[in-house]
């Protein structure tokens, strides 16, 4: 293969965009750098100021908690001062955007900052690979103060690790709970469900089928991997009582705004998930579901068609793709093995430009690309929303699409240039296109580009053509 | 206006990649344009709760907690047919159903049997019997299979969205416009870039397709700001917060600018998402509530700004698969199989609801669970396009819909 070629291949595809200089230190072996990345424990973000997901709802629940007082001494006094205390109600409501939204941006801001600095690019492209993979959304609105800390809990310290270990931290993380609706999820023959209906013999609690549908369909096995209707109630019942630890989780022994398996709503006996009895061991039953799914030849295949979509081409060769599952199984979801394998695949190094970039992917290309600095007071979320895709808001549980048609639609392709337009007046010449572009593109960069970037009539517009030149729109 | 003049005298008239292709609209014999618009739900819109069954004897037992009171009663459904009622939120629809412009079909389903979101969206979209049969939409297809008299024209269709939904893509040009809040770049650097692309065919037909909307768009800005902005300089959507339905107001805004032109396209889409009720799903007020309360604002809309073109325009608005019959655990529905679909506007033969109800008695359920499918959704789709764009009876059954052939055209959906 042509040195050259995996050194742009290695730094923009498997990467996030090279750096200036990166070629170079590359030096035309492409795979090595990748591999030399998966040394090590997973890079950290220990930006000053972020919150745990505990501390978050801890807060979330304070405030809750002053809505409802508020409400009730609306209800109390009615008649007499009413509209008063409901003002107080409404104040204290408008309080959780007031909480979220700096929390929002400081870890997308935190993630971006990460993305346009870190020397291990392809493990943080993984990181994102599989925050997707285990998409949560903040257009569920608690979602916005979690989804960030959600990646540092939940992903970050599993991306080096094993594919199961991934798999029980995102479904018992309390952003999942949340976000696919199994907090009060209930077993319609557990203790919990017998008092509520002693006490409302018309309220009949029960199951919640969201998270376990999602974690088959789109987690483990896939739509494809076999599973029934049947399958998937049975599933719903094996994961009640995988709750969230409320104001008063102490009492149970929890951290307050923590995972908290709550026995009570736990539906009793042994449930039979895709041909296999699980003899009921109350919170462990779930946890066996979920392993036996994570080693399902299934999974292997579903997860490496994924890696291979998004690594090598939109339709992968299914030698690569048979690869990469073969050491995913053969390793028991050992992950850096199954990245080894992406990367010892030729496939990957045959077509240059294959992927078309998506708009995260455009924007945090030409941040490394042009050393762009990521304000801490002020990072750029409203850009990512601007040219189409909103940070951590996929707006479905199967996350951002991972297909050109997906991306390269008209209209963005305009606000990608006209981006990168206001880009070139903002840095004038204090970058020069000429001597960028061959770092960023190297044997990638096409000879009409690099004319184009030397007759443009100011360093503005050199660098609006590099980034709006086809071979920057592609990875 | 600039870039409007760059389009008209620029290379990319001259690379042939899109504005050769612009002739004068011709359209129907009688001067009139038909417009379609596809309104794609996303999430699974529960379809019993929409148009709920308040004459059905298992309604309000099987419902339970979300079941709507009888119209007429405090916070009851909205009367439609006597056993129908529409849900309080669709006031809209209802005033439409009064004016005979809204047909509601119910028990419907696509040929999509299972309950995942995504292969049932690829279905609804495709057109195919089965999910990831092609990376082709329907809708597009038709598109294709127009008269060639109109489809000679240039782009009959447009997604008001950044990039097009599956049920858009496929061989008919089509193109895509959303908001930009960027400043737009000068002639001469765009000059350039366009050249850039000239080797690169996809990037080039792309933003020929993105600037020929744009012109469209900073034309028709002018002429709709004193009905649409009032004066107000803010963003559209900050200066629309609050209101019922301003998520969709820039979206329903340019759908209606764009269809409201003479030599505009003549099919619209766009999306709406947030149907997906597991949790908390509310009855006559909450989260769904206020949910179709915003879409109901939006298609109230969406005649504003179509004007007279309303009496030329069908609307349909579809959504995956339904809901569980039952409540789930946490006070929503989860995933199930027939829902109903919604056609509205100036040129539909409405006021009727067209189904043949399945009862939600036990024996009457599908998997004992959800509302029994009784029709097709792609009969309705193939009847709306051949009666609203005269696609070819021949092409519904090979291009647009293969293996449709059980599902006959439901024809008469339109005012003749």
């Amino acid at each position: 293969m042509d040195k050259g070629l995996t050194s742009a291949i290695a730094a923009n595809r498997f990467g996030l965009g090279a750096r200036p200089g990166e070629l170079a230190a590359i030096g035309g072996s492409g795979p090595d750098w990748l591999r030399a990345q998966l040394d090590g424990p997973a890079p950290e973000i220990a930006d000053d100021g972020l919150q745990s997901s505990a501390s978050i709802l801890a807060q979330i629940y304070d405030l809750r908690r002053a809505i409802r007082a508020a409400r009730a001494a609306g209800a109390n006094t009615a008649s007499l001062s009413g509209a008063a205390d409901d003002a107080a109600a409404v104040k204290a409501f408008k309080k959780l955007p007031q909480l979220i939204r700096p929390i929002y941006r400081a870890e997308a801001g935190a993630r971006l900052r990460e993305s346009v600095a870190t020397e291990r690019p392809f493990v943080e492209r993984l990181t994102q690979f599989w925050a997707n993979h285990f998409a949560v959304s903040v257009d569920k609105s608690v979602l916005a103060g979690l989804a960030g800390s959600y990646e540092r809990e939940a992903i970050r310290p599993y991306v080096l690790g094993n594919f199961s270990d991934m798999l029980l931290a995102t479904e018992r993380h309390p952003a999942m709970l949340l976000y696919l609706d199994n907090q009060l999820s209930m077993g319609p023959d557990s203790r919990a469900a017998w008092k509520m209906a002693r006490r409302n013999p018309d309220r009949k609690p029960g199951i919640n089928e969201n998270l376990a549908r999602e974690t088959m369909e789109l987690h483990t096995v896939g739509v494809d991997g076999g599973y029934t209707q049947t399958d998937v109630t049975a599933f719903s019942e094996v994961l009640t009582g995988w709750s969230i630890a409320g104001p008063d989780g102490w009492r149970a022994g929890a951290q307050p705004g923590t995972f908290l398996f709550r026995a009570a709503m736990h539906e009793p006996g042994s449930k039979v998930v895709m041909g296999k009895r699980y003899p009921d061991t109350g919170y462990d039953q779930g946890v066996a579901v979920l392993h036996d799914l994570a080693a399902h030849p299934a999974t292997a295949h579903f997860i490496a068609t994924k890696l291979a979509r998004h690594f090598i081409a939109d339709d992968p060769p299914e030698s690569a793709v048979q690869r990469v599952a073969r050491a995913f199984s053969q390793s028991g979801g050992d992950l850096p093995t199954v990245y080894r394998a992406l990367i010892d695949s030729p496939e990957a190094w045959q077509q240059p430009v294959a992927k078309y970039k998506s708009p995260s992917d455009y924007i945090v290309s030409a941040f490394r690309g042009l050393q762009l600095p990521v304000k801490v007071e002020k990072p750029p979320v409203g850009l990512f929303q601007q040219l189409g895709q909103r940070i951590w808001a996929p707006g479905s549980p199967a996350g951002w699409p991972d297909r050109s048609a997906d991306w390269n639609g008209a209209s963005e392709l305009l606000k990608r240039i006209e981006w990168a337009d206001a880009v070139g007046q903002r840095l004038g010449p204090r970058r020069n296109a000429m001597d960028l572009a061959p770092q960023l593109l190297g044997d990638v960069l096409s000879g009409a580009t690099r004319e184009a970037i030397a007759r443009a009539e100011s360093g503005a517009q050199a660098i609006a053509l590099m980034l709006a030149a086809p071979e920057f729109m592609r990875r | 206006m600039k870039r409007r003049a760059f389009l008209t005298t620029g290379a990319l008239a001259a690379s042939g990649a899109l504005l050769s292709s612009r002739v004068t609209f011709a359209g129907t014999a009688d001067g009139r344009k038909p417009r379609l618009v596809f309104v794609v739900l996303r999430g699974a819109l529960d379809g019993l709760a929409a148009v709920p069954p308040c004459g059905d004897p298992g309604y309000a037992s099987q419902r339970g907690d979300l079941a709507m009171g009888k119209p007429g009663t405090d916070g009851g459904a909205l009367p439609l047919d006597g056993f129908f009622g529409l849900h309080p939120s669709l006031t809209f629809m209802q005033q439409s159903y009064a004016a005979r412009e809204l047909i509601v079909f119910h028990a419907v389903a696509s040929p999509y049997r299972d309950r995942s979101h995504f292969d049932g969206q690829n279905v609804l979209e495709t057109g195919y019997p089965q999910p990831h049969a092609v990376e082709t939409g329907w809708l597009n297809r038709a598109l294709a299979a127009m008269p060639a008299r109109r489809a000679l024209e240039k782009e009959r269709g447009i997604s008001i969205a950044p990039t097009a939904p599956l049920v858009m893509r496929g061989p008919a040009a089509v193109t895509s416009w959303s908001p930009s809040h960027l400043a737009p770049l000068d002639d001469d650097t765009l000059q350039r870039i366009s050249d850039l692309y000239s080797h690169d065919p996809q990037l080039a037909q792309k933003l020929a397709e993105a600037l020929a909307a744009e012109a469209i768009a900073d034309e028709q800005a002018g002429g709709m700001a004193d009905t649409m902005d009032a004066g107000d300089n803010r963003h559209p959507l900050l200066a629309q917060r609050g209101k019922p339905g301003a998520q969709y107001a820039e979206v329903v805004q340019a759908a209606a600018r764009f269809l409201g032109r003479e030599d505009g396209p003549q099919v619209a889409v766009f999306d709406t998402t947030g149907w997906d009720t597991h949790f908390n799903e509310g009855g006559a007020k909450g989260q769904l509530a206020a949910r179709l309360a915003a879409l109901d604002a939006a298609l109230r809309d969406l005649k504003a700004g179509l004007g007279p073109v309303w009496n030329d325009t069908a609307v349909l608005l579809a959504t995956e698969f339904g809901r569980t019959v039952a409540e789930n655990g946490t006070r929503g529905t989860d995933h199930g199989t027939a829902t109903a679909a919604y056609l509205i506007g100036g040129a539909v033969k409405g006021g009727r609801v067209v189904t043949d109800w399945p009862g939600l008695s036990g024996r009457g359920l599908y998997q004992e669970r959800d509302l029994r499918p009784t029709q097709d959704l792609r009969a309705v789709m193939k009847g709306l396009l051949a009666d609203q764009l005269a696609v070819p009876e021949r092409a519904l059954e090979s291009s647009v819909f293969p293996g449709s052939d059980r599902a006959r055209p439901l024809r008469g959906l339109l005012r003749a």
